[in-house]
């Protein structure tokens, strides 16, 4: 009996003691106290250690975007790092270039901030705000795809965004997700409008925000969402342009049309519209009317999947069908894709083919 | 064993008795960690660490509180639990000060606490009785053996990886075991060379 005793002290004992040691060594050594971060070489920021970049500039109001909250696998939070960021790790040199490694450029969710940092980050990130909105209307755009109407809480002035690019909307914690969630939605609205945007949201099976938004959000509800991301925008030029989207592809392009319209450009548009059937052709209505309201703008919805019974009297086939069939060689076009990431790709190639040079080319590919 | 010099005993540990290429112990990080030099050489160094400190730690706890207090049979959990407590500690510095290698081994680093050979050189040195000082070269001894096959290896692959057409069914594991089956045989020539038993 007292053997035994003795061997369950003796074991607990051992055990109790290195645990002791392990706390303290984990205290020491996981603790990194205060760090000062130097961003633009002017706003000097004092932070507790031991977290991810991405998460600590998101804590001091600083967003930086991400497509896939801090997993490292969507390189879009990218960040120069000119003293202090250590050495890079395996998990960031794929998504690193030469160039970039070299002017120290790192994936900020995987670097951990343990000392002071010296950054560098474009002035856009600095207009990247978190925005409070209710759910001022959810309507049915197809049988998939919904319209979301936010109106803008606070900040005030609402937003200030250029056409073409996109906000990060959060969901609360449902029963499908682990913790809140978040994913980028392109914003279809005008850009004069400042107190609301809509965003178009096609229900993914499976998907945690699109199927959060498609059962659960109701009308008057308040959400978050951060923004403006992206480059995807209308560049300056003298060249046609060439709209080119499928499904929910045409929120950002839609927002471009009405750029377009308030800036009475006289550049010829043209603007190719994908859809399997009449049904899915979203703002068909408001779409052609813009016909009338640019000086010069051309609709061609293209429909895949009609039969002989539907009254169709338009373009049948592909976006990239109407790319063969109407697009010249070597034409003097700025072309726009939005989309999933196959139709772009194709649309890509066969604009490439047609002797369109890639730095005229510009997409956004929704995944 | 007090015949036993410390130097012949190191000198053993590490070539004609190594743990590795002679006991066969220590196999799975070895495996998939002698990719390249570098990653051989941080894991080589965690493992040289780990061994000779739990050795003379395990000799201490065995000698001084398992036989006195006659709870021999405790020794597989007690040092099991020592062996666990130290490469934890050992995944905290390296997490700390040697980040990109922590991030290389990946999960390699904490299976150290079931790597046989560690616990191996603890219970040899049980079995043959050694003292503390014979305990202490014993186990840096192995882990520097242990070291040097995986750097070895390590070498052998990085420069077969340049210059050898391999035949894709013999990449990776294969030709490893291939290689490491080799040198054991090259290293059986030392059996009974000197005892250490």
């Amino acid at each position: 009996m007292d053997q035994l005793l003795i061997g369950l002290l003796v074991i607990s004992g051992l055990a109790a003691l290195l645990a002791a040691l392990l706390e303290v060594a984990h205290r020491f050594l996981a603790d990194y106290g205060e760090c000062k971060i130097l961003v633009n070489q002017e706003k000097e920021l004092t932070v507790i250690g031991g977290s991810p970049l991405l998460f600590t500039l998101a804590g001091e109001g600083i967003f930086v975007p991400s497509a896939c909250g801090g997993r490292g696998t969507c390189a879009y939070c990218k960040v120069k790092v000119l003293e202090g960021g250590g050495p890079v790790l395996p998990t960031e040199l794929p998504y690193l270039s030469k160039e970039e490694q070299e002017a120290g450029v790192r994936i900020s969710c995987q670097v951990k901030v343990r000392n002071d940092l010296k950054i560098q980050i474009p002035e856009e990130l600095f207009l990247i705000k978190e925005f409070k909105a209710r759910v001022a209307s959810l309507f049915p755009l197809t049988e998939t795809i919904k319209g979301l109407r936010l109106e803008i809480l606070t900040p005030e002035e609402g937003i200030k965004f250029k056409p073409g690019q996109y906000v990060q909307l959060e969901i609360p914690k449902y029963k499908q997700t682990k913790g809140t969630e978040f994913r980028a939605y392109s914003i279809a609205s005008s850009a004069e409008v400042q107190e609301a945007i809509e965003l178009m949201i096609t229900r993914v099976p499976d998907g945690a925000v699109s199927v959060y938004v498609h059962d659960y959000l109701k009308e008057s509800q308040e959400v978050t969402f951060r923004g403006p991301f992206g480059d995807f925008r209308l560049q300056d030029s003298d060249r046609e342009i060439l709209l080119i989207a499928t499904g929910s592809g045409l929120a950002p392009i839609r927002s471009i049309l009405f750029q377009l319209e308030k800036d009475q450009s006289p550049r010829k548009t043209t603007f190719f519209f994908g859809a399997r059937t009449a049904k899915e052709l979203m703002y068909f209505e408001e779409l052609k009317g813009l016909e009338g309201k640019l000086p010069d703008f051309e609709f061609v919805p293209v429909l895949s999947r009609i039969t002989e019974k539907d009254a169709w009297e338009g373009e049948k086939g592909r976006v990239t069908d109407l790319i063969e069939r109407r697009v010249e060689e070597g034409a003097a076009k700025d072309v726009y894709i939005c989309g999933n990431p196959d139709m772009v790709e194709d649309c890509v190639e066969l604009l490439k083919a047609k002797g369109i040079p890639e730095e005229r080319i510009f997409f956004d590919k929704f995944a | 064993m007090e015949q036993l010099g410390l130097g012949t005993l190191f000198f053993a540990a590490i070539f004609t008795n190594n743990i590795l290429l002679t006991n066969f112990l220590g196999l799975c990080p070895f495996l998939a960690i002698s990719r390249d030099k570098k990653s051989a050489l941080g894991l080589g160094a965690a493992v040289v660490f780990v061994m000779a400190c739990t050795t003379a730690l395990n000799h201490l706890v065995y000698h001084l509180l398992l036989v006195p207090l006659d709870l021999v049979h405790f020794r597989f959990i007690i040092f099991i639990v020592v062996i666990a407590a130290f490469v934890q500690l050992v995944e905290l510095v390296v997490e700390r000060f040697f980040t990109p290698l922590y991030y290389v081994l990946g999960i390699f680093l904490p299976l150290i606490t079931v790597n046989c050979a560690i616990l191996g050189a603890s219970l040899f040195m049980i079995i043959r009785g050694y003292s503390l000082f014979q305990a202490v070269a014993y186990g840096a001894g192995s882990g520097i053996g242990w070291m040097l096959a995986i750097i070895a290896v390590g070498a052998i692959r990085e420069k077969l990886q340049k210059t050898a057409k391999l035949p894709q069914s013999l990449e990776g594991p294969a030709i490893t075991l291939l290689i490491t089956g080799m040198m054991s045989l090259a290293f059986m020539a030392f059996s009974g060379m000197i005892q250490i038993q």
